[in-house]
């Protein structure tokens, strides 16, 4: 016999789960006076060199705490190390992105006391980062000039998704046929209210604007 | 690419609602799914069928509507899907918009006996 059949309204987004454990992340990180800053680019973009500009940016003007993800070894985090500020790798083991629950896991193994700003830095990857809030204040993504200035039509989510974005490897631009003025127009015609800052990472031009941004407290 | 991750929240989702409503079985499953959502039906799918055995789910159709991202033009407020590189307003030529369709993603119903 043909069992009836019934349609149940359901409407759960899909990743409920990965939003509470943000929340209660978030929760912990005000709890603690910490601000996070989750970083995600390309793999190349310069995700770790930001943060080590950074890292000497602040040095003696806040405490700055790195979480940091990749796929596997422990390479990044040894360059964080040797700036002397405290730091967690993730190792994913493939996952192409940091979820909630693996920040919660690294916070245990993070003096979040003594920490202002905390930096995460993402799997480097342009899509799937983007759909697992981690409890962070803030979200960056890095485009780096190589990349080129169509970034935006071929990821358009990551660009919609942050509240900034660093444009770094300028120093490249004399060699390279990306049109800064149309990527700009490109991730404002998607996101008005982001901020955009002109950085090399390699010459330190442009890191003065861009700390002065994490660095403003109205978060 | 984190389709892994979202279809097991899929099969976990549709699991406890199954449960919760006293099903036998679940046989289909209509998700929403924006186009900008950077997910695929078929590697959805691929590892529904492997995450679903021995779950309510085992056996059940996906079902996915898709929906297209939608621009609201801020300078004229026509609304339009932008093409693939040109997301000038085909009214009044601005470029881009509010996004106010795309990002969507979520289990909208089941069907269960």
């Amino acid at each position: 016999m043909q069992e009836a059949r019934y349609d149940i309204p359901v409407v759960e987004k899909i990743l409920s789960t990965n939003d509470q454990l943000a929340e209660e992340n978030a929760r912990r990180f005000d709890r603690s006076g910490v601000t996070v800053v989750n970083i995600m680019a390309a793999p190349g973009g310069g995700k770790t060199s930001l943060i080590l500009r950074t890292i000497e940016a602040l040095r003696g003007r806040l405490r700055i705490g790195v979480i940091e993800g990749d796929v596997a070894s422990q390479v990044d985090s040894q360059r964080i190390a040797a700036a002397h500020v405290p730091v967690v790798q993730i190792n994913t083991g493939g996952q192409c992105h940091l979820d909630a629950n693996m920040i919660r896991g690294a916070l245990d193994r993070l003096p979040l006391e003594e920490i202002d700003l905390l930096l995460v830095e993402n799997v480097g990857n342009l899509i799937c980062p983007v759909a697992f809030k981690l409890g962070e204040h803030r979200r960056v993504a890095i485009t780096s000039a190589p990349e080129g200035d169509d970034k935006p039509y071929k990821y358009p989510a990551i660009f919609h998704a942050v509240d900034a974005v660093v444009i770094n490897k300028l120093d490249l631009l004399p060699h390279l046929d990306f049109d800064l003025a149309a990527f700009r127009d490109l991730v404002l015609a998607l996101n008005p209210n982001v901020a955009l800052f002109d950085v090399s990472c390699k010459t330190g031009q442009g890191i003065g604007e861009w700390v002065a941004w994490l660095m403003d407290e109205d978060v | 690419m984190h389709e892994l991750a979202v279809t097991d929240s899929i099969v976990k989702i549709v699991q406890e609602k199954g449960a919760e409503v006293g099903a036998l079985r679940v046989t289909s499953i209509n998700l929403v799914v924006g186009d900008w959502s950077g997910l695929v039906d078929d590697c959805i799918q691929f590892y529904f069928d492997i995450l679903s055995e021995g779950t309510l789910a085992r056996g059940a159709t996906l079902c996915f509507q898709r929906i297209p991202a939608c621009f609201h033009c801020r300078s004229c407020g026509a609304e339009f899907t932008p093409r693939e590189y040109n997301w000038t307003c085909p009214r009044c030529g601005s470029l881009g918009g509010e996004l106010v369709a795309g990002r969507e993603f979520y289990v909208e119903s089941i069907e269960v006996e």
